[in-house]
């Protein structure tokens, strides 16, 4: 860092406003040239907006933007480009049919490009050239689908790298990594920091943003509470200045004796196809006890969608059985286990968990509207499902203006309430949670951990699938790991070690 | 520069003031055009709602046109509420003609308090069979419903006119030398015509009368009953219906089959109130059923609200008929026909979303203006 050169980035008195919020409140945010800045806060706290403003997707209704002590305004996304701010998106942008080589060249205009012919070799010299400065080792001739999510991210930041950003903005980058991803990322980030290039680190995750930053600026409600060198703070402060008060996470006490429990759940030798009916199950053992947390670590898209449908009826079996207390389930027919009693929070809220635009009191009756007390002889009691939605609004304290306000209209956490109000309040046996605090603030994170633990203590088998091994290590008893579709291990939590658990993810293990 | 922002809250007063707003402003528009060629718009403006609404018989004139606008405005409601996109309410109101007058003719020497029950369900039935053969191609064959209920109607129109010009069917009248050179259908006997509620000088056909029933039978399915409430789930998020244990499938099939059972109706009152004969000609030329989808989406597919768009397009598209003459061109008529609907539709944007006139950044300080005065 040199302190006599201006800095890279300087933003003063930011203000945004979108129809009814305050996305960002005067906010005053300046990163140094070489500097890895951690842009620190929970959901909503204005972070992806600030980074929409640098990268000239949004312009701020107040403030100003320097680059490098010039001012500058950026009309369009092509104008913060041209002055090298790039962007690495959370959701890749992407063209999967395509190579690495066109990607990296699409919509940039270069030596390279003579009028429309391309000259892949060129382009592909220049892409070896930047992965072995950068390690990050990619094939420019392979096409993005053919490519891993940690592979697609190399492509994300080296084709940012080739337009020739000096400053980059990554989002959330490490939701889909696994550790030693993440950690080959944080080496590679090093790297080009270390050739005075800048990087803002966006993320809610307080381990990664010690482990990576030089200083963290938090955000919390579109307002700045304040810039910290990582070298002087701890999780624990980050995590005040990011929720504004003491936060502890909840974590499990201790395990029931399980051997004296009911088995809630059996899966037998459970093989299943996945979206493109390729296997994407293999011969899946896996028992969970009444009133037993067992996790499923991994990193997405190794079976974790398929494991959850198998059980929860949506997806057929290719082979084997699923015993769900005591009895075996046909399979394919989701009403079958809904009436078994199996509730299952899915990891896609939005689209699958509720349905957007009907009102939350219709959503919280989403599969008890075919019983009495809601209907009876075909028909609907709009009395009761009022009443049942007030009664549950309040126990599992959700945030609706009123139990008519369609679903969609909700924040993530209160979504996430909505789903956990309606399926334990069906007195399932067995439940079984995707992802259930992905996307969640700290604040709903930890209400959601509550209920889970609760319910468990309550004699209902939880299967816990996520890729927060954070959480996984909080909460389970057990801990499975699934990698390509197979059960790598089983460990008791007391015995489980964030490394081990790593490799197992990776498939190295 | 223009920016359209989703409100975040819908005003109550919107709702009344949107409408009225968008007639003003489809006054205004094809006054303009009235008076550029050559018309006196205030004048044309009086005629087209005396001819439509408020002249001697205009109302009763209105209400046959509105029935079967009323009957497939209500089936493409029932199926568009599930998205589920039956644009087949044409063919299928052909067969419920087909169904009906087939009926009708074959139990000719009955009462009317038999034959006319008997018609009601013949199309009801006939139509929901036509419009179940795309509900079953989508719900198990994941065929696209909108491109074959489409093209059942070519077959549905193919099928009335081979009925009646192309084969010597049971519909077709060949009691006379004329009918056997000239093809036309069997005339029903008087006992099959349908009776008309008379009210205070307007006579309301008893296909609309049905339609006013079937209204409120949709209104009630949808929010009253287990079948309307998964219907609307899987119309959300087919996802989450899936989720909460709803046989998706069944449901499309369900749904096509009302929606088309209400198409039907239109096509029975259209022989039991009007017609009396089947027709193809004729109900090939009124394109009945294509009307409905655009009933429907005015009426933003509140079964209601399909009722009084169909009287309103009714008396409109009457009135535009009798404004046509040597002075007034056929295109000049469709043209106001037009702008009235494009002024409803571009109305009803408004009342979910706000048009924000913004300045843009320093660079293109003076684009503004120019977008703004437009």
């Amino acid at each position: 860092m040199e302190a006599d050169k201006p800095p890279a980035v300087t933003m003063r008195g930011i203000t945004k406003r979108f129809p009814g919020v305050l996305a960002n409140d005067g906010i005053d945010f300046e990163v140094l040239r070489g500097e890895i800045h951690a842009l620190l806060g929970e959901n909503g706290a204005g972070k992806s907006t600030l980074s929409n403003i640098l990268t000239g997707l949004y312009r701020p209704d107040e403030g100003e933007i320097l680059l490098h002590g010039k001012p500058v305004s950026f009309p369009a996304p092509r104008d913060a480009i041209e002055a090298g701010v790039g962007m690495v998106h959370q959701h890749f942008r992407l063209a999967a049919s395509f190579t690495v080589a066109e990607n990296l060249v699409l919509g940039h205009r270069d030596a390279a490009d003579r009028g429309l012919l391309l000259e892949p070799r060129v382009v592909e010299g220049r892409i070896a050239d930047l992965s072995r400065r950068y390690r990050m080792p990619v094939n420019p001739r392979a096409r993005i689908w053919q490519l891993s999510v940690g592979e697609q991210q190399r492509v994300e930041i080296l084709k940012v790298l080739y337009r020739g950003a000096r400053i980059l903005i990554l989002d959330e980058p490490t939701s889909q990594l696994t550790p030693q991803e993440a950690e080959q990322l944080f080496q590679t980030l090093r790297l080009i920091a270390a050739e005075q290039r800048t990087i803002i680190f966006i993320s809610h995750k307080l381990e990664e943003v010690m482990a990576v930053s030089n200083r963290v600026t938090v955000l919390r409600r579109g307002k700045v509470i304040g810039t910290v060198m990582t070298g002087n703070t701890n999780t624990r402060e980050l995590a005040r200045m990011m929720v504004g008060r003491e936060v502890v996470f909840t974590k499990k006490k201790e395990g029931p004796a399980q051997a004296e429990r009911q088995v809630a759940l059996e899966l037998r030798r459970v093989s299943a196809n996945g979206e493109l009916g390729t296997p994407a199950l293999h011969d899946i053992n896996l028992q969970v006890h009444a009133g037993e947390i067992v996790g499923v670590a991994g990193v997405a898209g190794n079976g974790q969608r398929e494991l959850a449908e198998v059980i929860t009826g949506l997806r057929r079996r290719t082979a084997g059985s699923v015993i769900v207390t005591g009895r075996q389930i046909r399979g394919g027919d989701p009403l079958e286990a809904i009436r078994r009693g199996v509730a299952y929070i899915p990891d896609d809220r939005l689209g699958t968990g509720v349905a957007p635009s009907l009102s939350v009191a219709e959503n919280l009756v989403l599969k008890a509207f075919r019983r009495p007390p809601i209907s009876t002889q075909g028909l609907l009691h709009p009395g009761r499902i009022r009443t049942n939605a007030v009664d549950l609004m309040q126990r599992f304290s959700i945030g609706a203006s009123s139990p008519q306000v369609p679903a969609r209209q909700l924040s993530g956490g209160n979504i996430q309430k909505v789903l956990l109000a309606r399926e334990l309040s069906s007195r399932p046996l067995l439940l079984v949670a995707s992802s259930p605090t992905s996307g969640l603030d700290v604040g709903a994170t930890d209400i959601v951990r509550g209920l889970l633990l609760e319910t468990a203590g309550r004699g209902v088998g939880i299967l816990l699938i996520s890729e927060d091994l954070d959480e996984i290590l909080a909460l389970a008893d057990r801990i499975a790991v699934l990698y390509d579709g197979r059960i790598r291990g089983v460990v008791e939590r007391q015995d489980a070690h964030v490394e081990e658990l790593g490799l197992m993810m990776a498939g190295a293990a | 520069m223009i920016r359209i922002e989703r409100r975040l809250t819908e005003a109550r007063w919107l709702v009344v003031a949107v409408p009225a707003g968008s007639l003003l402003a489809a006054a205004f528009l094809s006054g303009i055009i009235l008076a550029l060629t050559g018309h006196d718009p205030i004048g044309t403006w009086a005629r087209l709602l005396d001819r439509g609404f408020l002249a001697e018989g205009a109302m009763s004139a209105t209400f046959v046109t509105a029935t079967p606008l009323l009957l497939t405005g209500l089936a493409a409601a029932a199926a568009f509420r599930m998205q589920t996109w039956n644009i087949g309410a044409e063919g299928q109101l052909y067969l419920g003609a087909v169904g009906a007058s087939g009926i009708g003719i074959a139990l000719h020497d009955q009462s009317p308090v038999l034959i006319i029950p008997a018609m009601v369900i013949a199309g009801i039935v006939t139509g929901a069979a036509w419009a179940a053969i795309p509900g079953v191609l989508r719900a198990y064959t994941r065929t696209n419903e909108i491109i074959t209920s489409l093209m059942l109607n070519y077959v549905a129109g193919l099928l009335m006119t081979y009925l009646i010009f192309d084969s010597h069917s049971y519909w077709r009248d060949l009691s006379t030398f004329t009918a056997r050179v000239f093809p036309q259908g069997k005339y029903l006997s008087d006992s099959a015509s349908w009776p008309s509620l008379g009210l205070a000088g307007i006579a309301i056909p008893f296909g609309f009368l049905l339609g006013m029933v079937a209204a409120a039978a949709l209104w009630l399915i949808y929010s009253r009953t287990r079948f309307g409430f998964e219907a609307r789930v899987i119309g959300d998020s087919r996802a989450a219906a899936h989720y909460a244990g709803i046989r998706t499938r069944r449901k499309i099939v369900a749904v096509m089959a009302l929606s088309g059972a209400l198409a039907g109706i239109g096509g029975a009152s259209e022989i039991g109130d009007f017609r009396h004969v089947l027709d193809p000609r004729g109900l090939q030329q009124a394109s009945f059923g294509y009307a409905g989808i655009v009933v429907a989406a005015l009426a933003r597919l509140n079964p209601f609200a399909v009722v009084i768009v169909a009287i309103l397009l009714g008396g409109l598209s009457n009135a535009g008929f009798s404004l046509q003459g040597a002075t007034f061109p056929a295109g000049l008529v469709g043209t106001l026909q037009g702008l009235i609907l494009f002024c409803a539709l571009a109305g009803e944007l408004l009342v979910h979303y706000r048009i924000r006139f913004v300045r843009r950044a320093a660079p293109l300080a003076r684009a503004p203006e120019k977008f703004g005065a437009a």
